[in-house]
């Protein structure tokens, strides 16, 4: 699940969604949450987290004895991570991107490397729900470094849904990279317009299949709607703008739970993926 | 100077909306979209683009075919797998003994140049790469800097440090007192880029589990960075209770609240209309807007003269 724009409900589609499979007990889900930024997903799933990892970029370490303050190391890192005043060496972790290029170039050998956390991903189970999220550390500028440890945990014979962090840039980028479908979701605003073409730019340029989810479908206009025929984009949901919706999602709630007729509509929503990513296979095949 | 930078950590808190009704009220001010990954304002606003500028990400390296020895350095130290064996070129090649040619993907490559260093061949150059574009437009509300990032670009901090620059530039030859910033969403590198420096942030949140866990991240990431927050509840009467807990929240972590918007069908009007709230609405969300400024404005001034007593 992906959008262009934050806040169109994203979450609220995997959370749903995987509830709804697991009700109707229809297959194993796994849900991987890599809004690192600022994951939600575990508010409305509230798993029981039973494993905890640090995600470390490995760092220089500059050995003084050996360091001759030849200034090699800064001029080739691409980063800034790394200055040399009066013949010493500071390095600025916080920038360094762990790509290894000072190590490399040093000629005295003096650069060893040294895990440097920038963040967690964390393993739990929600009911039937595998779970698994990722969170930078506030402060860290790099999140596509945790986005890929959360997609390493993605079981490869079960259905994972991942939460994509909102945008197109790199973040985005790692975590819709190599599924199998991209549902993007968006509401019916000249906002959410703007940012779903942007989002199918980006899934079209990533060559991964899709289709619209609208959300809030009752506050705005018909132009989303238009557009998605005008393009030939299937649209396999839509969520009317509902206070009472609203109020279950502000408590953390899911909305299958509290309104019992929305799972027949998820399960559809499933059903109606998995022939767009069979069709597609077999066009594929012949 | 001053620079007022609305952030929000959640992503469709109406933060957009919220610049767009201060930008009709602020005077004297510069207006900055530093939401470069899904720029929005712009629809509200209606620039009138004056200049575009390209934008140069990190560089991307690129593997000369020809120069290539096939010996795969490159892909040994490249940590991020960006270079890949590239499919032989045709049968009929000179050297069909099974060279191995490398190919660089340019979506992975993260420019550090590492593989320049090792390639014993020199087959690796580092090229530009032409990342998004920023635009400098004159608005019914004044001066407007913004920009869009390519897709599946990366760099969007780069990108918000060259529109702030550009914000800044423009208001010391306007003259102007304040510069009114969207910040991007997340607490990753746009939004670190974006609020260092700033005078105040005000920090849009919404009533729900999820705004108020967001909150907490972004009210986190400010102090790393020593820039005061303010906070906005924005369609606070949807949830009621969990107004009063972020309210409560705000209240033990000493920020101040500039203001709580009341959820009014005219603001969704307005989106839809492309114009700010300010300029169709005289509604319960308008006078809580203007109400807020009003708090923002005093803060700003008590800032500027508490600064100006400094030095
Ligand atoms: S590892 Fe790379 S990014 Fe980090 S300091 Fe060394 S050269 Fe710079
Ligand atoms: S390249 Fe090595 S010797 Fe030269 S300044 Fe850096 S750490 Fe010191
Ligand atoms: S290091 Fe240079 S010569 Fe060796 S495979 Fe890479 S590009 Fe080719
Ligand atoms: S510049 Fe760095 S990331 Fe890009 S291909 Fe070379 S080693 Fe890999």
């Amino acid at each position: 699940m992906a959008s262009g724009k934050g806040g169109t409900g994203k979450t609220t589609i995997v959370t749903n969604l995987a509830r709804a499979l697991a009700l109707a007990g229809k297959i194993p889900v796994q849900v991987l949450d890599c809004d690192v930024e600022e994951p939600n997903a575990h508010l409305f799933l509230k798993p029981v987290f039973h494993e905890e990892e640090e995600v470390t970029l490995p760092v220089p370490e500059v050995d003084n004895n050996r360091c001759t303050g030849c200034g090699r190391c800064s001029e080739v890192c691409a980063f800034h991570a790394l200055a040399v005043a009066g013949g010493k060496v500071i390095t600025f972790p916080e920038m360094c991107h762990g790509c290894g290029g000072c190590t490399i170039a040093c000629p005295a050998g003096a650069i060893s490397e040294k895990p440097h956390r920038i963040g967690v991903v964390a393993r739990g189970q929600a009911g039937r729900i595998d779970f698994a999220h990722g969170k930078i550390d506030v402060g860290v500028p790099l999140a596509p470094p945790v986005i890929r440890v959360v997609k390493k945990l993605a079981f490869k014979e079960r259905l994972t849904l991942i939460d994509a962090p909102p945008g197109t840039s790199c973040p985005v980028v790692a975590a819709v990279k190599d599924s199998d479908f991209c549902l993007l979701v968006t509401e019916p605003t000249p906002f959410g317009l703007n940012d779903l073409r942007l989002a199918v730019g980006m899934v079209r340029e990533l060559g991964v299949p899709f289709a619209v989810v609208i959300n809030r479908s009752t506050l705005g206009d018909l132009r989303v709607e238009r557009y998605c025929q005008r393009e030939g984009i299937p649209i396999l949901l839509k969520i009317p703008f509902d206070k009472g919706y609203a109020a279950t999602y502000a408590r953390g709630d899911c909305l299958v739970e509290e309104y019992p007729e929305w799972v027949t509509p998820f399960i559809g929503l499933w059903q109606e993926i998995e022939r767009l990513v069979s069709q597609r296979a077999r066009a594929a095949g012949n | 100077m001053q620079e007022l930078l609305v952030i929000s950590g959640k992503g469709g808190t109406g933060k957009t909306s919220i610049v767009a009704a201060l930008a009709a009220l602020a005077e004297d001010k510069v207006l900055a979209d530093c939401d470069v990954d899904a720029a929005d304002l712009h629809l509200l606003l209606r620039p009138e683009v004056e200049s575009v500028n390209e934008f140069y990400g990190s560089d991307k390296a690129v593997i000369d075919p020809g120069l290539c020895t096939g010996c795969g350095r490159c892909r040994e130290v490249c940590r991020f797998g960006a270079v890949m064996e590239a499919k032989p070129e045709k049968e009929n090649s000179e050297d069909d003994s099974g060279k191995l040619v490398f190919q660089v993907d340019s979506l992975e490559c993260e420019g550090c140049g590492v593989c320049t260093l090792v390639c014993p061949a020199g087959a690796i150059a580092m090229q530009p790469n032409l990342a998004g574009y920023w635009y400098i437009s004159a608005t019914p509300y004044g001066p407007l800097v913004h920009a869009q990032l390519g897709l599946a670009e990366e760099n969007s901090g780069k990108l918000v440090t060259k529109v702030r620059q550009e914000a800044r530039r423009l208001a010391e030859e306007n003259n102007a007192r304040l510069i009114i910033t969207d910040g991007p969403p997340g607490i990753g590198c746009p939004v670190i880029s974006s609020l260092t420096g700033v005078t105040l942030a005000l920090a849009v949140t919404e009533p729900t589990v999820a705004g108020r866990h967001d909150l907490e991240r972004v009210v986190k990431l400010a102090g790393h960075f020593r820039v005061p927050v303010a906070v906005c509840i924005n369609k606070y009467d949807l949830a009621p209770e969990k107004s009063r807990e972020i309210e409560a929240y705000c209240y033990d972590a000493g920020l101040t609240i500039a203001g709580k918007i009341p959820f009014d069908a005219d603001v969704a009007r307005a989106l839809v209309n492309g114009v700010p709230l300010m300029a169709c609405s005289r509604g319960v969300a308008a006078s809580a807007v203007q109400a807020m400024w009003d708090s923002l404005m005093v803060r700003l001034e008590r800032m500027a003269k508490e600064q100006n007593g400094h030095s």
